[in-house]
């Protein structure tokens, strides 16, 4: 039994900033209280050395019990994740600033990052869902933490429909532990194959729900749009990017290393998911006029084309990398939403490149980034995912993929047309925020970097668990 | 040598960029005319170390995304280079023309800049990914050309129009460029392998949406009927100098999309389905000419004939593509008309907008009924806009002339009756560059407003008169040209016939 405790540092110095801030939090002046963000911002940077570090090793073995994986789909899920999070607190520092709950902010992002962290390492089913659970709970407080009625609201649903998947994830892992007596996903593979056939099929469904709401994806989507355009929007980037991240690689360590061998047709089921989610995401999106709203719906088309990888045989690369382009192209759209004031609509937008050229400029990058024109990050992403369908002989899935991303085209360009129009007599002075516009400004130039410079940046290879 | 040709003017404008905008305007001016002459220069000795039956030449090639099959591939043929010596022309002649400029020179003379090493980089590109880069950087480069620097109260409008008509064609386009790329043994957008491998043989409706994807988006940019709307209004809102270059290079773009991917690549598609391309040049060709004919407004006019001129370009390839009977011969004439009207229209259409430039930079107005008699008292100005005129209408002894004949003696072995119809084209317009010729310059004199009206100056004089000397050595002593267009003509009969 290998208890390297060294192997789970980045998941380590999280929690710890965590805690520490909790407890540093309360005896801090108000005006101080951004030191708790600076230290969750150390901690992820540490951890991005300490993953970087152990992606460098090369190998790939489990810890603790084999509960959890250690390999290269961890070591860059865990890159993604903690390089996301400084993003998302840097385009919270002006909201949070002086709240008399900004520690609990960043504690509460920090144990949602952690969760996530635990999913995206986790290679049995309690582990997994022990990962859902720290993740979810961080969650719903952070949709309810403006304390206002539509958070309220965004807060009661995403609970409500998240205890519901919850309980439905519980029950399929133990139908899964019944069918394969065990919730390791090595032993499973072994067993699953004799196994009764409908336990083991309820088993997954049951699994895959929970791992769907997180994700936000079709049929577990129905709190995005409520959550998304009811938080303020540095919550609505936290929510709609980071916890994807934990439940989608996740979603693939399960399905490529405990289903193999079961006999059931979990990738026809991804397959028509993707289908469902691009496809309702994208007509929901169309005629949205509020930007947090469009985004929403956006985020859950985005998750259809995030599914298609792990669908189909040789998706691993493309996920990985479609998650690293989607996550940081998706803060960048909401870092400039963050930009303006709170809830304005598409036609608020109307003149921000004469007020904020550089502002409307890393709005255009993102939401072009988003439909995925090259020289971005997502179009380095979706064509890896067109090759890996059509590799993997889902051909009418990359057929769906292509017309979906023509149609999304619309509802980004009816966003950015405003943008670029002249502006009204009367246009009232830029907000003064500062640091969302860092943050628009870097994770545009991210995206840009990331998918010029993807030859050196697509994982290689690398070693995986089987 | 290529990539110091396409990088040059992007590498000058990144010297300018920490240059305080107050600085005197005429360095900035002076500094891209340089470039751009140094820039002319070294084509012009990439002309001369060219051997024209050499196929693709000074290739370079680095790998830039080897899982995704992209690679940094630049390379230029018989097609591509005198699109790159026309544009390098275009763009020097536009360099001499901004001296009048006055309004924010250095974000003008940076966006130049830029749109010459994109303009550039695109006739050079061998690969699709790279190709649909510059395709996009190009049209982000024009809207601000012509949201910053146009005129009329509805640039705005305009420009947005032409951002979101022709950005929404690139899309289209890239998803023929994946498509095609897909259908390849190993996944690649390198154009030099994919016309080698014509992964799409056989491939009967796969390969038919493919090339309707990139057909769609290519005549977007073109642009054909009944896709050239945003045209008119772009051109109208544009300074003179973003038209020259719209209509001079960018439209190539389209045209050249043809030849070097649509053609070569999908040869069995483009056979099957060339008599689309006729149709639509057809109908381009004549709707262009009528649209142009109804024109009060000179600049609009101009850039009606735009879509005429084009139209003969598409007849011209959709004839080439036409496999009735063994007429290679007369194919290869028709590619070789092709390009030749491309450079011609450039140099061409390039000089007129920058003539109609200078009306607007005198009274304001492009509106024909308000000047007459102009020849009085500007004789350059008219004898100049007459060549550039009677060369846009196909006059023997001008670079026009050259191109349409070839392109008529070609389409007409293959598609007579389309052919008949679209000489009805060059009727047309030569009826209405003479109204438009007579109106604005005969007659009695009127000028709008009182005050001089000066004959063109000598920056404006310099830029002009070499394009126009250019059209008329093409049109006297073509072989230059066309000895390095015809093996090139040649090799993409072949690929066409396979």
């Amino acid at each position: 039994v290998n208890e390297n405790v060294d192997a789970l540092l980045p998941e380590a110095f999280l929690a710890g900033a965590a805690v520490v801030g909790l407890l540093a939090g309360s005896w801090l002046r108000r005006d101080r209280q951004w030191l708790v963000g600076l230290l969750v911002t150390a901690a992820c940077l540490a951890g991005i050395a300490a993953a970087a570090a152990t992606l460098a090793g090369g190998r790939a073995y489990l810890v603790f019990s084999d509960v959890f994986a250690i390999d290269t789909v961890t070591g860059i899920g865990r890159i993604i994740v903690l390089a996301a999070v400084p993003l998302v607190i840097c385009l919270s520092i002006d909201a949070v600033r002086g709240d008399k709950r900004e520690t609990e902010y960043y504690v509460l992002l920090a144990l949602s990052a952690t969760g996530t962290l635990a999913m995206v390492g986790a290679a049995d089913l309690l582990m997994l869902f022990a990962g859902f659970l720290l993740t979810s709970i961080a969650a719903y407080a952070l949709a309810g933490f403006a304390k206002d009625r539509l958070s309220m609201e965004a807060s009661l649903k995403y609970y409500l429909i998240g205890a519901l998947c919850g309980v439905v994830m519980l029950a399929g892992i133990a139908l899964l532990y019944a069918a394969g007596g065990s919730t390791g996903y090595a032993a499973l593979r072994a067993q699953l194959p004799d196994a009764s056939h409908a336990l083991t099929a309820l088993g997954v469904i049951g699994v895959l729900a929970g791992l769907l709401f997180k994700s936000g994806a079709v049929p577990a989507h129905f709190w995005v749009p409520d959550v998304t355009d009811g938080t303020p929007s540095p919550i609505a980037a936290f929510l709609t990017t980071v916890p994807k991240i934990g439940a989608l690689i996740g979603m693939y360590r399960f399905a490529h290393q405990a289903l193999p061998t079961s006999g059931v047709d979990w990738p026809l089921l991804l397959a028509v998911l993707a289908t469902a989610s691009m496809t309702l995401g994208n007509l929901a999106a169309f005629f949205q006029t509020s930007a947090q709203r469009l985004l929403a719906y956006s985020t859950i088309s985005q998750v259809g084309y995030l599914l298609i990888p792990i669908a189909v045989a040789d998706g691993r690369q493309s996920l990985l990398f479609y998650l690293a382009g989607y996550a940081v192209t998706n803060l960048g759209a909401f870092a400039v939403v963050a930009c303006l004031p709170q809830d304005t609509p598409i036609a608020g937008y109307r003149g921000l490149f004469t007020r904020q050229p550089a502002v409307a400029i890393s709005l255009l990058v993102c939401l072009l980034g988003l439909v995925g024109t090259p020289p971005t990050a997502v179009f380095i992403g979706k064509l890896e995912v067109f090759t890996a369908a059509v590799d993997g002989r889902y051909t009418w899935l990359a057929v769906v993929a292509a017309v979906n991303t023509v149609a999304s085209l619309f509802y980004y360009l009816r966003w950015l047309v405003p943008v670029f129009q002249t502006a009204p007599g009367d246009a009232e002075p830029p907000r003064a925020v500062r640091w969302p516009r860092v943050a628009a400004y870097s994770a545009a130039a991210a995206s840009i970097v990331l998918g010029v410079a993807a030859a050196a940046l697509l994982p290689a290879g690398g070693p995986t668990l089987p | 040598m290529l990539t110091a040709i396409v990088f040059l003017p992007l590498a000058v404008a990144v010297v300018l960029l920490p240059v305080p905008a107050r600085a005197p305007r005429r360095l900035f001016v002076w500094s891209w005319i340089l470039t751009a002459a140094v820039d002319l220069a070294l084509v012009i000795v990439a002309w001369l170390r060219f051997r024209p039956s050499g196929g693709m030449q000074f290739t370079e090639r680095v790998p830039w995304i080897p899982q995704a099959g992209i690679s940094y591939h630049v390379g230029v043929d018989g097609l591509s280079l005198p699109l790159v010596a026309m544009s390098a022309v275009l763009f020097l002649a536009v360099a001499i023309y901004s001296l009048s400029e006055t309004r924010r020179p250095k974000a003008y003379v940076i966006l130049f800049l830029f749109l010459q090493t994109v303009c550039l980089g695109l006739f050079v590109a061998q690969d699709l990914i790279l190709f649909f880069l510059f395709f996009d950087l190009s049209i982000v480069g024009m809207f601000f050309v012509i949201a910053g620097w146009g005129h009329g109260p509805a640039r705005r409008h305009a420009a947005l129009q032409f951002f979101l008509y022709t950005l929404s064609g690139s899309l289209v386009l890239l998803l023929g460029f994946i498509g095609l790329s897909l259908a390849a043994a190993r996944p690649t957008f390198d154009m030099v392998e994919l016309t080698a491998a014509n992964p799409l043989a056989g491939r009967g409706v796969y390969a038919g949406l493919v090339l309707l994807a990139i057909g769609l988006g290519l005549a977007i940019k073109t642009p054909t009927f009944p896709v050239h709307t945003w045209l008119p209004p772009a051109h109208t809102d544009a300074p003179a100098t973003g038209s020259a270059i719209l209509a001079g290079v960018m439209l190539k773009m389209g045209t050249y999309g043809f030849v070097r991917i649509a053609m070569p690549m999908l040869p069995d598609a483009w056979r099957r389905y060339a008599l689309i391309a006729v149709v639509v040049g057809v109908v381009s060709v004549v709707y262009g000419a009528l649209v142009a004919l109804a024109q009060t407004n000179v600049k609009r006019m101009i850039a009606y004939t735009s879509v005429n001129h084009m139209g003969y370009i598409l007849l011209a390839l959709g004839a080439a593509g036409a496999v009735a009977g063994d007429h290679a011969a007369a194919r290869e004439l028709a590619v070789t008309g092709a390009v030749t009207q491309m450079v011609s229209h450039g140099l061409l259409t390039g000089a007129l907008f920058l003539l109609t430039g200078v009306l607007w930079d005198r009274r304001q107005t492009y509106r024909m009924d308000a000047y007459s008699g102009l020849a009085a008292i500007t004789p350059v100005f008219a004898g100049a806009t007459a060549v550039a005129a009677f060369g846009s209408l196909g006059i023997p002894g001008l670079s026009g002339f050259v191109a349409e004949f070839q392109i008529f003696t070609g389409s007409l072995a293959t598609e007579p009756v389309a052919t008949g119809i679209a000489l009805l084209g060059i009727l047309i317009t030569a009826a209405l560059f003479l109204r438009a010729l007579q109106q604005i310059f005969l007659g009695p004199l009127h000028i709008p407003a009182a005050g001089a009206f000066p004959d063109l100056r000598p920056a404006e004089i310099l830029s002009v008169l070499p394009l126009l000397a250019l059209s008329v050595i093409i049109g006297i002593a073509p072989r230059f040209l066309l000895d390095v267009i015809e093996p090139a003509s040649r090799v993409l009969i072949g690929l066409v016939a396979r």
